[in-house]
């Protein structure tokens, strides 16, 4: 009997039972905050040390257009956004040892969650394959207010689970040395979050 | 228990070379100063600020039982959600390996490296591979692994074992860290301090080039959702992230009892489990990806290794609901004495002392021991997300451990003489003489003959000079 069959053969028989399932109530909250899920994000990423920004979308180039050095950006994203920024497109792929060496990367997000002030990317146009918004240091993204989602069931609802996702919130840290939490490690050691209404 | 059961345990999850049973190991650990400052610190400071993330959710309670249900659900139809999650993860371009025990799960990983033709692999730190002794099992093929975790690295760089499930490197203070890191770091800075954002530093400069040609990668897995092939990692330094990204080939191992069924199954355990862990409202990362993802080669392994004998024990069973949060340790005052080690696996504290005898399914000193680990406070339940009654199972653990003769005996008198008042009665004037004589120090540290085997792991408390009897008998009246 080979692994899968004999570990099978322990667990029994064991049909599917979606009633079941299905039965398990689900009484907790579908969002813990009613109101104004802007300002809750806003406040939420910046409680984790992200730079938070509210600027009207009309002031995106020249926001973006302010960053100092060099930043690379996804296929996808939309031109007029970094029209005022020094930028290199990720077409051809940038080497990662490139991407290294870069300032930075801009990207846009798939969904938002305000409650743990978490942005959310599914690595589709404007925002760029896994490694893209991983390897340069200080990771720029936009967030229009319509991706906000309240909380936590919702932005799930709102994702598919066919694409990568990766859930960021705040700049990379670790609790490992006297579980107190430092910022910056392996990934981006900055973040900024740039809200658009 | 036969020969066939006992070798099935010593594949399964090996305890620790040489080590004492808990009370033995813990006596070392008490005794250690700086390390129950470390302890102390660090346990004190994550209870407060966990206190505070949970208390932010009105709803903790109907989370927590939710996630019980949900997880008592798929244990029960586990064979179904495991061909589930097989079929989706095959469909979306993975490949799937079934592992018995730790030496077949070894062996997967060995030959899948091999296979690759690289001598080093990157990991992200994962309870599974700690617990099946991957890194040491690779070390005898000649393949190196190297922990990127930051508690993992200071405990591998440290020649040392973990202490804790989500700080490994818990039991080591800063000023500890920089010393270790000075001294077995290659490249670390001369100039190197024992603040933690400078050691945090080193360590990313030390790992960085490592993760930019590291060509494969072993991982865990936090949760993996059957419905949809989706595996989840929760993590917070990045370097999760850049071993699931940057390699060609990426091999995770995972309890086959991580499984959820479905994708809206995330929305529950993705609230409780950062916030029991770290205490966060989201740790900084988390990856989600669902069979082979951007170009990479993906395999997973599923690991039982004394998992579906756990799930034959219905009062046992619940330890499989555990998520590693580690909630339970850094509440234990048990642990936050004796420290991880004391429990001789790679999982401490009171989920260890439930979960490791289990999956060892075997009978030594050290399973023997463990179930006695404990006050049986409660503590541990209270804070659970997923209301593992770990004192329950505590209890029915020690009803299955082996009690000696002398014990047997001991107890039979006991109830003997608590069963006469004149036979208590004489037996507290006794007590009360034989203190007299034992007492030093203002304490019993040693009983003669049998009963020095109750001091051995305690201090005896000194009988009452007069019982609460005879002091009723003689007290003024009104």
């Amino acid at each position: 009997m080979n692994a899968r069959e004999e570990i099978l053969r322990r667990l029994g028989e064991t049909p599917a039972e979606p009633a079941a399932y299905a039965a398990i109530p689900r009484p907790y909250l579908r969002r813990h905050h009613e109101g104004d899920a802007v300002e809750l994000f806003a406040e939420r990423a910046a409680d984790y040390r992200a730079e938070v920004r509210r600027i009207p979308g009309a002031d995106l180039p020249a926001v973006l257009g302010a960053l100092r050095g060099h930043y690379v950006v996804p296929d996808g994203l939309p031109a007029d956004w970094t029209a005022g920024a020094d930028v290199v497109r990720d077409d051809p792929p940038v080497s990662i040892a490139a991407l290294d060496a870069l300032d930075g990367v801009i990207t846009g997000c798939a969904v938002a969650i305000a409650e743990t002030g978490t942005v959310v990317l599914d690595h589709g146009p404007g925002q760029g394959r896994r490694a893209l918004t991983l390897v340069p240091d200080h990771h720029v993204v936009v967030v229009e207010s319509a991706r906000i989602a309240a909380d936590v069931p919702e932005a799930l609802e709102r994702l598919s689970p066919d694409r990568p996702l990766t859930f960021i919130s705040g700049p990379s840290a670790t609790s490992d040395i006297e579980l107190s939490r430092v910022e910056g490690v392996h990934g981006p050691r900055r973040l900024t979050i740039v809200i658009t209404d | 228990m036969s020969t066939d059961q006992r070798m099935a345990g010593a594949a399964r999850m090996p305890t620790y070379v040489g080590m004492p049973a808990f009370p033995e190991a813990a006596r070392d650990a008490v005794r250690d100063t700086r390390l129950r400052r470390n302890l102390t610190h660090a346990t004190t400071t994550i209870r407060a600020k966990r206190a505070a993330a949970v208390s932010e959710l009105d709803d903790w309670a109907e989370l927590r039982e939710t996630a019980k249900r949900i997880k008592d659900h798929t244990i029960e139809h586990l064979g179904h959600y495991l061909r589930l999650l097989e079929e989706q993860v095959t469909a979306r371009g993975g490949t799937v390996h079934w592992a018995r025990d730790a030496a077949e799960a070894n062996r997967i990983v060995t030959d899948l490296i091999k296979a690759t033709g690289e001598t080093d692999v990157v990991k992200v730190k994962s309870m599974a591979t700690q617990e099946i002794g991957l890194n040491e099992a690779l070390a005898a093929e000649g393949i190196r692994a190297h922990e990127t975790d930051l508690a993992e690295l200071i405990v591998q760089l440290g020649h040392d074992r973990p202490s804790h499930i989500l700080v490994p490197a818990i039991h080591r203070g800063r000023a500890e860290i920089r010393e270790i890191f000075r001294r077995e770091m290659p490249g670390a800075p001369d100039d190197l301090t024992d603040e933690p954002a400078r050691l945090a530093e080193a360590a990313r400069t030390h790992l960085r080039e490592r993760f930019l040609k590291a060509k494969v990668a072993v991982s865990g897995a936090n949760f993996a959702v059957a419905e949809t092939g989706s595996l989840v990692v929760v993590e917070s330094e990045g370097n999760g992230r850049m071993c699931l990204t940057l390699p060609e080939t990426l091999i995770s191992v995972m309890g086959i009892e991580k499984v959820v069924p479905a994708w809206q199954d995330l929305e529950v355990f993705l609230q409780l489990l950062p916030r029991s862990s770290t205490a966060e409202r989201m740790n900084p990362y988390t990856s989600i990806w669902s069979g082979a993802t951007e170009g990479q080669t993906f395999h997973l392994v599923l690991l039982d290794n004394g998992r579906t004998a756990t799930r034959e024990d219905e009062v046992g069973r619940q330890a499989l609901r555990c998520i590693r949060c580690s909630a339970c340790l850094n509440v234990c005052p048990v642990y936050q004495r004796a420290g991880g080690h004391a429990y001789g696996s790679p999982y401490p504290g009171p989920i260890g002392a439930i979960l490791s005898p289990q999956l060892r399914g075997s009978s030594s000193p050290v399973d023997d021991s463990l179930p006695y680990a404990s006050t049986l406070c409660g503590a541990c339940y209270e804070v659970c997300p997923v209301a593992i009654d770990i004192p329950e199972v505590l209890v029915h653990l020690r009803s299955r451990a082996v009690h000696g003769r002398a014990e047997k005996a001991a107890m039979r008198f006991a109830a003997w003489t608590l069963r006469s008042p004149t036979r208590l009665a004489f037996g507290q004037r006794l007590a009360g003489a034989a203190g007299r004589v034992l007492v030093r120090r203002g304490g019993i540290r040693r009983l003669p003959g049998p009963l020095a085997r109750w001091t051995d792991t305690r201090d005896a408390p000194v009988p009452a000079t007069e019982t609460f009897r005879e002091w009723w008998e003689k007290r003024e009246r009104p």
